[in-house]
């Protein structure tokens, strides 16, 4: 359960609730960032019903998808060389 | 009620200085034909809608009719990108266009709930007006009524229409082949999202605006051009995924789609995401799907990227030779689930 | 889309599935708790990548699956009352109570109004002030905080139309209730990352020292359960039993401070029956004392009095089994059969995310025969 998507900050408020706005790929929302109190305009936050809960950490993201490239790498090579792009799922 | 205070004492009778739909309004008398005479007949402008009979007498050349009705009541009534107007005249255009047809005419019935302000009934009338300008039909009978207040949501519209089939040979499921390819017209999820967006409850800004838009031309072009269009369905309520089931359960098919083929904006993707949507149920109302033979897949996407409309055009599939009539999806992670149809209609999640 | 994207990078999946292939040299039975997970899975075709000898097994993360009939019939009732707005997610719209859902009581004439968030139905309690607005207060520790600011603020503008149905559920104590069922054949736990968001996940530690079972806690894209997946198979095939996180970019181990406050200082847990499974100690959550006035339960306790509830499931349902992840749904015999979304016998096939209407929606009974009909994949 609980689906919480990643969305960068526009703008903070300040009212009770810190309601900020929130973009989601350029689809705008109005979202309490109360519970980050940390968190900068321009921060990712995760938004589960209309709260931000936590602040990505983004140079941990960005050290996973380092990770995922080095795998892939490996993994192309690691395979038969006959492999195109969109190679099969054994 | 207006606030004027200037009392014609000579007129007992209320006149459209009323400022809201009364019940009087459907009554067939005085005050119904003040409405026809000054919102419908200046809108829709036309020799046999101003003749005001009973229905209209049209010439027509040899050949097939098609013929078809829609009825709408989307709620809000105005929504980013349209209305229900709009709605109205493009939904039944488009049932035409994929008949194969070239729309012609059209009738509009209208359903009214006392109280609805006249303002809001001009602003429908004249959006539908632009609409049938812009499509080349034109609105040549109609109907009005009235009912209770709390009995009606604003307005109902349902538009009826006839055009001319272009194609000797039918567009429909039952001619869709093994090996056809599938065509969507465009992106994913606009019309649904917009609708949304304006709605208590789940309200969001952003640059999503309803594809509410006419598609006969793009599909005349398809016609003229010599490909064999087997099949042609608007994609509406329940999405891609639900036109898709229709055609392959009337058609008996199986077919598989790709994912990473299918197109859908990156605002429509952040408002799924946040709202636990699916795109591919989401509604959609200037977006088609067309399948052709597979030697004429390219020359028919050519075709459909000329056009506005359908300039987002792409080849998203294929149908199989398969005992199992379903339709299957390539995910964009390479693996390959069932899209099926929903039970009712897509609500947000939050789990 | 930023961070989501590059979780569904196919090559990396790929690369990931042959690095579970790689390290599993024995079979393992793990679950995942949360039912997001269930969703991602089955929506990428996650297990589809995944070695036979891994079994996996969803677990009961599915609050609306979970929520006892006696409070759906609560809803339902607050619902059908003229003068109440009753506000509710669309996951619960469709979940069977002993004899209706919101839905029925929505077309018969309730006053029920889907939100995204607790704060829509706090601007209906402003804009309405002649009606009482209910919310369903349904999810996990994810969900709850929230309801628990939706609260304070309803305090702080000193609203007296607002109240909560609380259905709050705790997963520490419910992955007890599995550890420690007989038959249980879990092995490794997936933890429910946005949960741990919240809550940090000092909890587990005590569960994993405890049971000797691996916990990772993990997110919800693909290549987030894939990564978990991996993690947990790496400490089974080793003999370990610690908490990992997988979900850095979220979770923290001591969590979200600010909403751990804010739950202590709103709700207290309290015991709660979790449908199909049967009652598990303090494993909900409840209204402090202080803010009694926003408990919808205590507010409208003699209207609901009447409310006679006929608690029981329909004797064929097994969503109990399907929850504890002692069944498959497509192993129940009523499974597409006798129970499918548009008449179900429990809340698994209705919910979007329960285990049975996943594997409902995304995979026909016909697909489970394995090979055979997937044979002709290029």
């Amino acid at each position: 359960m609980c689906l919480a998507v990643p969305g960068r900050i526009v703008s903070v408020g300040d009212d009770a609730l810190k309601t900020g706005k929130v973009s989601f790929g350029g689809m705008i929302k109005d979202v309490s960032l109360a519970l980050v109190p940390e968190a900068r305009v321009g921060d990712y936050v995760m938004v589960h019903v209309g709260f931000a809960i936590s602040t990505v950490d983004e140079g941990a993201a960005l050290r996973s998808i380092e990770l995922f490239k080095a795998m892939t790498a490996r993994n192309r090579s690691d395979t038969a060389p006959a492999e195109g792009e969109g190679g099969t799922t054994p | 009620m207006s606030d004027d205070h200037s009392l014609e004492l000579s007129c007992p009778l209320p006149t459209l200085r009323q400022q809201t739909i009364a019940l009087a309004h459907g009554g067939g008398g005085r005050l119904m034909q003040e409405l026809i005479r000054q919102t419908f007949l200046p809108a829709f402008d036309n020799a046999w809608l101003a003749q005001l009979h009973d229905g209209a007498v049209l010439p027509v050349d040899g050949g097939q009719l098609a013929f078809t009705t829609d009825s709408y009541v989307v709620q809000p009534l105005f929504f980013p990108g349209g209305d229900i107007g709009r709605l109205a005249v493009y939904g039944t255009v488009n049932d035409l266009a994929m008949c194969g047809a070239k729309p012609l005419y059209l009738s509009a019935g209208f359903i009214l709930e006392e109280g609805l302000p006249l303002e809001t009934l001009m602003r429908v009338v004249t959006s539908m007006a632009e609409a049938a300008q812009a499509a080349g039909v034109a609105v040549v009978t109609g109907d009005t009524k009235v009912v209770d207040r709390g009995k009606g949501d604003g307005m109902f519209i349902n538009t009826a229409g006839v055009g001319l089939v272009l194609q000797e040979a039918a567009v429909a499921p039952q001619r869709v082949r093994s090996g056809d390819a599938i065509l969507l017209s465009g992106d994913l999820g606009r019309h649904g999202l917009a609708v949304l967006s304006v709605r208590e409850g789940l309200a969001f800004a952003g640059d999503i605006r309803s594809d509410s838009a006419p598609v006969h031309t793009v599909v005349e072009d398809l016609l003229s051009s010599g490909i064999e269009v087997h099949c042609l369905r608007d994609l509406t309520r329940g999405g891609l995924a639900s036109a898709l089931n229709e055609i392959a359960a009337a058609a008996r098919v199986a077919m598989a789609v790709d994912e990473r083929a299918i197109p859908v904006s990156e605002p429509v993707r952040g408002a799924c995401e946040l709202l636990g949507l699916d795109p591919l149920y989401v509604a959609n109302e200037g977006r088609f799907v067309a399948f052709v033979p597979e030697s004429e897949a390219y020359k028919a996407l050519t075709i459909m990227r000329r056009h506005e409309v359908s300039q987002g055009a792409a080849i998203i599939g294929r149908v199989m030779d398969s005992e199992e009539r379903a339709v299957v999806l390539m995910t964009v992670l390479g693996t390959k689930r069932f899209l099926d149809l929903l039970s009712g209609e897509q609500l947000p999640r939050i789990c | 889309m930023k961070y989501v994207d590059e979780f569904r990078d196919r090559g990396a999946a790929e690369a990931m599935a042959n690095a579970i292939r790689r390290s599993v040299t024995r079979p393992w039975t793990l679950m995942e708790v949360c039912g997001g997970q269930t969703h991602a899975i089955v929506r990428f075709g996650l297990d589809e990548l995944l070695p036979e000898k891994l079994t996996l097994v969803h677990g009961p993360g599915c609050p609306v699956c979970v929520t006892p009939v006696g409070l759906i019939d609560q809803a339902v009732a607050l619902a059908s009352w003229p003068h109440v707005i009753f506000c509710t997610f669309g996951d619960m719209l469709r979940v069977p109570g002993s004899r209706r859902s919101l839905f029925d009581a929505k077309a018969a004439g309730g006053d029920v109004r889907l939100v995204y968030s607790p704060l829509d139905a706090l601007a209906l309690a402003r804009s309405h002030p002649d009606r009482e607005i209910v919310c369903f207060a349904v999810g996990f520790e994810t969900t709850a905080p929230a309801y628990a600011m939706a609260v304070k603020e309803a305090a702080r503008l000193r609203l007296s139309n607002f109240s909560l149905l609380v259905a709050h559920v705790l997963v520490p104590p419910a992955m007890e209730a599995i550890l420690s069922a007989p038959g249980n054949r879990v092995q490794g736990f997936l933890a429910a990352g946005h949960v741990c968001t919240v809550m940090g996940y000092t909890q587990y530690e005590l569960l994993a020292a405890q049971y000797r079972v691996p916990i990772v806690v993990t997110g919800f894209e693909p290549l987030d359960i894939l990564e978990g997946i991996l993690m947990l198979v790496r400490q089974l095939e080793e003999g370990r039993a610690e908490v990992e996180n997988q979900y850095v970019r979220s979770v923290r181990r001591q969590g979200n401070e600010a909403a751990t406050a804010l739950l202590a200082e709103v709700f207290e847990p309290s015991p709660r029956a979790w449908r199909g499974i049967g009652e598990i100690p303090a494993s909900g959550l409840r209204l402090k004392p202080a803010y009694a006035a926003y408990d919808a339960a205590l507010k409208f306790q003699r209207e609901l009095a009447q409310t006679t509830g006929n608690t029981e499931e329909d004797p064929e349902c097994r969503s109990g089994l399907v929850l504890q992840g002692l069944l498959k749904p497509t192993e129940c015999p009523a499974f597409g059969v006798r129970c499918t979304p548009e008449r179900p016998l429990g809340a698994p096939m209705v919910s979007s995310e329960g285990a049975c209407a996943a594997y409902y929606r995304y995979r026909k009974p016909a697909m489970h025969e394995t090979s055979g009909s997937r044979e002709d994949e290029r």
